[in-house]
């Protein structure tokens, strides 16, 4: 597995997930949001968390119209694995390889804390070292994490079961007081039809060792990396 | 020429910034305020003095970069 990890300028983020790649065995490039082109062999792209632009227009606006974007755009179109996290969630949506937007927080608040996250399916190489229904507890740190799509874009997400992961209890219940952002149906992360795209608002590569608050983010890695 | 592109949340679309700006307004006191949506004005200076083709482009810039037509309107003015 040869994973790249794009930096923009305000990502902050990509060390973290470089590193719980490496961790899970992965080989890790990085690139530059102003290639043209991804490192030859990229198995996997990531589009780290952080402020690209300052979140000037729109959070991801800026960076989602970046030249590697066009780059990324092919790579998605011939199968290739992307993951964003974060502000890599809203440059996905941004830049059209994922539907919906993600808006301010319903309480308006930046929220930083541990959260539950249900696992809706386990046939993709994102969740493949999770078990289907697996409440894991990870991290989120967003001020703008309120998925809201259309209704029609609502009815074809859920009827074609993308939805990668939902705000939970610590039992793996999805319940509105779950939901930390106003999230439609608590949606912490959408796949792209072909489920070879995964966006998410929670940080998996900081729950990576129990010396930092535990291992629940490794399996996404190392199932990647497998 | 001057031209200013207006952004506007879709109705429908909820915009938590607005109604705390409402709030905010009610709690100063400020009568005769029903409700508050906010939006974005951008002053644009265009290198071309064909009317249509400053809409053209205005259009262009929109659709493509200033306003995200997921959950906004944009209005074009050529000043």
């Amino acid at each position: 597995m040869h994973a790249a990890v794009i930096t923009f300028p305000g990502s902050n983020r990509e060390g973290d997930v470089a590193r719980a790649l490496t961790r899970a065995g992965a080989k890790v490039s990085a690139a530059w949001h102003a290639d043209y082109d991804l490192p030859a062999g990229t198995d996997l792209v990531v589009l780290p968390g952080g402020f690209s632009y300052g979140d000037y227009l729109r959070c991801g606006a800026i960076a989602g119209r970046a030249h590697i974007m066009e780059a990324v755009r092919k790579h998605a179109a011939k199968g290739g694995l992307v993951l964003g996290i974060c502000n890599g969630f809203q440059i996905l949506c941004e830049s059209g390889l994922l539907p919906g937007i993600l808006t301010r927080n319903a309480e308006l608040k930046f929220i930083c804390k541990m959260q539950h996250l249900k696992v809706e399916r386990t046939d993709t190489p994102f969740t493949r070292g999770y078990a289907r229904g697996q409440a894991i507890e990870v991290c989120i740190a967003h001020g703008e994490g309120n998925y809201i799509c259309d209704d029609e874009t609502l009815k074809r997400l859920e009827g074609e079961d993308r939805v990668a992961f939902r705000y939970c209890d610590a039992s793996g219940v999805v319940t509105a007081e779950a939901n930390p952002n106003g999230s439609l149906n608590g949606i912490a992360g959408i796949y792209s039809d072909k489920r070879n795209v995964l966006g998410m608002m929670p940080h998996p590569e900081n729950l990576i060792e129990s010396l930092t608050g535990g291992t629940d983010g490794l399996g996404m890695f190392k199932g990647l990396a497998a | 020429m001057k031209a200013r592109v207006t952004v506007t949340l879709k109705n429908g679309v909820l915009d938590p910034q607005g109604k705390a700006i409402e709030g905010a307004l009610k709690s100063l006191g400020v009568d005769g305020i029903a409700s508050v949506r906010q939006g974005k004005v951008f002053d644009i200076e265009v290198n071309t003095a064909d009317k249509a083709k400053a809409e053209a482009a205005l259009k262009a810039a929109s659709e493509k970069l200033l306003a995200n037509t997921v959950i906004e309107n944009f209005k074009v003015e050529v000043l």
